[in-house]
């Protein structure tokens, strides 16, 4: 048990439980939080993966940006102080039923499958190298994707400001 | 035990799976969001595992990953425009009170 | 002869029909009569021009069929063909109908006169003739059918002229029902027979059933069911459709009902051409009949025979002169009836066929005389009961000639037409069977007695009271008399014709010989009815109720038609409207009806609980989706693999 093993099961532990908590906890505020530490705890994994600028971006958008958002909303919505009021008992139940048994049933899967791992080198995940491949137009380039997810980026921008433009007659 | 794929499958599958009980569980529609979110974490953490254990000579998993990320980003910004529209014409974001499309 | 002059003889009146129905209302009101006996004039002509170019040929009168038209075939042999059947008694029918309809159209010139729906009265009258030419010309037994029913149709329409009169819509319906009943039986053996011989043409029916030997004829005599050849169960139902239409015994109740129609009507329709219908059929289907099934003809026989006497007796006690008139027209067919149910095929037994034709002939012109003159009667009185009548010989003379002119050839007294006519029958009868001679001897007697019963009553008897409401004081014009004139000529002079040497059962000339003895019983017994009737009826007194009080029971009986109708009424009402009607309408309305109702409740009702399915909450519908998704899942991972 070296260290390297630590870290990975305390940040595990982290993600999982500000994820838990985050889903029932009935002030706001404080399920807010509880995402955005379960969040940094996703970015941490990708760092303990050797995957550094996906954890960077990952913190960068979710954790700057996501996260934020969320509390603006709930500001503008007017929702900071008060209490939720309490879900309905069979409903929490159902919902508990209904993902346990999803949850038991892909691990069964998963645990019942053998992965192959491929003979293969391993090619050096760099910035570099991503930019590399993310705007070249052949030898499997993903030149097109990025740019139809910014024509996506475009129309949500676009789309979020006409849906929430607050109109003159509705001055109230 | 040294972590490998099997644990991480496992966070990613349990975080899914926490996602999916909040967005059954919760009225407020901002906490639906929130649940969405960690589905979407769950996802991307998978898409990476597998990159990483799997296929480490390809990188389509972590691109995967990056779009991914992207249109979560777009797509909550709409949910959150949507959310204050509903805020407006309802006054409250329970979603109980939005069904109108019933029998 | 070119074949237009053959099509143009029933379409000359279907041509009226048509012109007068639709136009005759808005535009020639008062022209409708002329145009209609216009029509009818020249198709008579056409008819006698065709009869006497067919009869003046060789002496053998061959079955021809000048005009045929194939319309629906059904499979190689079975068609119904529309065509134009030429043969002696086609003929003779043709100038029969032809001349009574051209009377009773100049005859309906004064008696309709001012009428309000006279252009439709008119109209009705030429569908009847065309649809009586068609019967008679057909040339296929389903064409017989077809205008069998036109011509009920007809009957319908002409008996509820009067539609306001409650009496006339129901003798309408009521004639229209019993004879539809009959068309039952008469379609079911129309299917009976096209089924034995395969084909329903007549030349072709005629010529495979009798030809012995041949594959149809004896196929239709091996394949039996419940103990009778399916020949005998075709004829037999065949007969029952005739006897239907020709008011024998006992599906007679609609013909004194139908007197309600206008008199005209009465003398056409119910008199002379319609309820003749049934003896042309047995006419037509003669070889069948007497070659093939002769216990079908037996049972002609002795229907007919029945038919004549349960009639006779009848008559003797109405006192309403159509109805009188009805129970004799009744009598009357019964002998043409029993006359082909006598007669054999071939040489001198086939005296009966000739007979029967030949009373046809002679009865039509006399008893449409005979409604005529009531009618001129009914005009003058404006009643129908003989009660109101009396002492009229010198109020209207021509009626009274042409009338006594009709009853004494309906009475069988030489030298007019019906003593021939009924001796040659009375001669048939007593060759075939001597039961029926003794029945149709006693009938006899007792028509001329009721006839002249009627005669009696209206011209003699008591002095006329004008009393009731003013009629017209005069006879009426010439334009009713000249029918009745021409009609007194046919009555007395028609007797001489020498009918068997043109109609005849194979096609060779029979001699009609007068044999002195044997008239002598038959005419005395029509003159001891005469003299009876003077007796009685001459002068005014209480003969006859006392003769009436001394027949008591008989009397009342047969005053009240032997209760048939009442029986009818009893079985339908309490037996069939009951045991079967009643349950059948219980079984419609609750389980059929129910049945459906029960399909709409059952959806209406699965709808309602599931309709809560769809609350609007989508985090619901994620956990029916979620639920369903992890079952899909454990299906196709655990169950199919």
């Amino acid at each position: 048990m070296n260290g390297s093993d630590i870290i990975f099961y305390l940040l595990a532990a982290m993600t999982l439980v500000c994820g838990l908590l985050a889903v029932t906890t009935r002030h706001i505020f404080r399920a807010a939080v509880f995402l955005l530490f379960s969040l940094i705890g996703v970015a941490g994994i990708y760092f303990w993966l050797q995957y550094e600028f996906i954890a960077a971006v990952q913190i960068v958008v979710y954790a700057g940006g996501i996260a934020v958002l969320i509390i603006f909303s709930i500001f503008l919505t007017q929702q900071a102080g008060d209490k939720l009021p309490k879900q309905r008992i069979d409903r929490k139940i159902f919902g508990a039923l209904a993902a346990f048994c999803g949850f038991a049933l892909v691990m069964i899967q998963v645990y019942g499958h053998t992965f192959f791992e491929t003979e293969e080198g391993e090619v050096t995940v760099s910035v570099f190298n991503i930019g590399k491949k993310m705007l070249s137009i052949t030898d499997g380039g993903y030149a097109l994707p990025f740019e139809i997810i910014s024509m996506l980026l475009l129309a949500a921008m676009i789309g979020c400001i006409v849906i929430a433009l607050r109109t003159k007659k509705e001055n109230s | 035990m040294q972590p490998g794929l099997y644990h991480i499958l496992f966070i990613s599958t349990a975080l899914f799976f926490i996602g999916v009980y909040g967005f059954l569980t919760r009225k407020n529609l901002v906490t639906m969001l929130m649940s969405i979110e960690l589905v979407l974490n769950s996802v991307n953490l998978n898409f990476i595992a597998f990159n990483k254990y799997l296929w480490p000579h390809k990188m389509d998993g972590l691109f995967f990953t990056l779009f991914i990320i992207a249109i979560a980003a777009a797509e909550a910004a709409v949910a959150i425009a949507i959310i204050i529209n509903l805020y407006r014409s309802h006054n409250s974001i329970n979603v109980e009170n939005a069904e109108e499309l019933k029998y | 002869m070119p074949a237009i002059i053959y099509i143009l003889i029933p379409f000359l009146p279907l041509a009226g029909f048509v012109l007068l129905g639709l136009f005759g209302k808005k535009y020639f009101k008062s022209a409708s009569g002329w145009i209609g006996t216009l029509l009818m004039l020249v198709s008579f002509i056409l008819a006698v021009y065709v009869a006497y170019d067919y009869f003046s040929a060789t002496s053998i009168f061959p079955r021809n069929v000048p005009v045929k038209y194939t319309w629906l075939v059904f499979s190689e042999n079975i068609s119904i063909d529309m065509g134009i059947l030429q043969d002696p008694i086609s003929m003779m029918m043709i100038v029969v109908v032809t001349f009574i309809s051209l009377m009773v159209h100049i005859y309906s010139l004064g008696y309709m006169k001012g009428e309000e729906r006279y252009p439709t009265y008119y109209s009705f009258l030429s569908l009847f003739t065309f649809s009586m030419l068609g019967l008679v010309l057909a040339s296929n037994l389903f064409q017989t059918y077809i205008f069998w029913e036109l011509v009920g149709v007809s009957s319908f329409l002409l008996i509820g002229y009067y539609y306001d009169k409650p009496s006339a819509v129901a003798a309408a319906k009521k004639a229209f029902i019993v004879t539809r009943f009959a068309d039952l039986g008469f379609l079911i053996g129309i299917l009976v027979i096209a089924n034995t011989s395969d084909t329903l043409d007549y030349n072709t029916l005629i010529a495979t059933l009798t030809s012995t030997g041949s594959e149809q004829a004896s196929s239709a005599a091996a394949s039996t069911f419940l103990g009778a050849s399916a020949l005998t169960w075709g004829t037999a139902l065949i007969f029952i459709g005739g006897a239907g239409k020709s008011a024998m015994f006992p599906l007679h109740i609609w013909l004194p009902d139908a007197m309600e129609g206008p008199t005209p009507v009465s003398a056409l329709i119910h008199a002379a051409t319609m309820v003749v219908a049934g003896v042309y059929l047995v006419a037509r289907l003669f070889p069948i009949f007497s070659i093939n099934t002769p216990a079908v003809l037996d049972i002609v026989g002795w229907v007919g025979a029945i038919s004549a006497v349960f009639a006779a007796i009848i008559a003797c006690t109405q006192t309403d002169i159509k109805r009188i008139l009805a129970y004799s027209t009744m009598s009357q067919i019964g002998y043409m009836m029993f006359a082909l149910g006598v007669a054999g095929y071939g040489g001198e037994s086939g005296l009966g066929y000739t007979a029967s034709m030949f009373h046809l002939f002679t009865h039509a012109m006399f008893k449409a005389l005979l409604f005529l003159g009531a009618g001129v009667v009914i005009h003058y009185v404006h009643s129908n009961d003989m009660k109101d009548m009396g002492g009229l010989r010198k109020k209207m003379p021509v009626t009274h000639i042409t009338f006594l002119i009709a009853c004494l050839a309906i009475a069988g007294i030489p030298p007019f037409a019906g003593f021939f006519s009924k001796e040659e029958i009375l001669l048939a009868a007593y060759n075939g069977n001597t039961i029926i001679y003794w029945i149709a001897l006693i009938t006899s007697g007792l028509t001329a007695f009721y006839m002249f019963r009627l005669y009696f009553s209206i011209f003699w008897n008591k002095p006329y009271q004008a009393d009731h409401h003013s009629g017209h004081k005069s006879e009426g014009g010439w334009i009713m008399l000249f029918p009745l004139l021409v009609l007194a000529l046919g009555a007395a002079g028609s007797g001489f014709i020498p009918f068997g040497k043109y109609i005849n059962t194979d096609g060779i000339p029979l001699e009609s010989h007068f044999h002195l003895q044997f008239s002598i019983l038959p005419v005395a017994l029509g003159l001891a009815g005469i003299f009876m009737a003077m007796w009685l009826y001459k002068k005014q007194n209480n003969r006859p109720e006392k003769l009436a009080a001394s027949l008591n029971g008989f009397y009342k009986a047969a005053y009240h038609k032997f209760y048939i109708d009442e029986i009818y009424l009893f079985v339908t009402k309490k037996i069939i409207f009951n045991l079967i009607g009643r349950p059948a309408a219980w079984f419609d309305k609750n389980v059929v009806d129910g049945l459906v109702n029960l399909a709409g409740n059952t959806t209406t009702a699965v709808s309602e609980s599931i309709k809560k399915l769809q609350s609007g909450r989508i985090q619901q519908y994620a956990i029916y989706f979620l639920f369903g998704a992890i079952g899909l899942a454990i299906l196709f991972i655990y169950i199919w693999k």
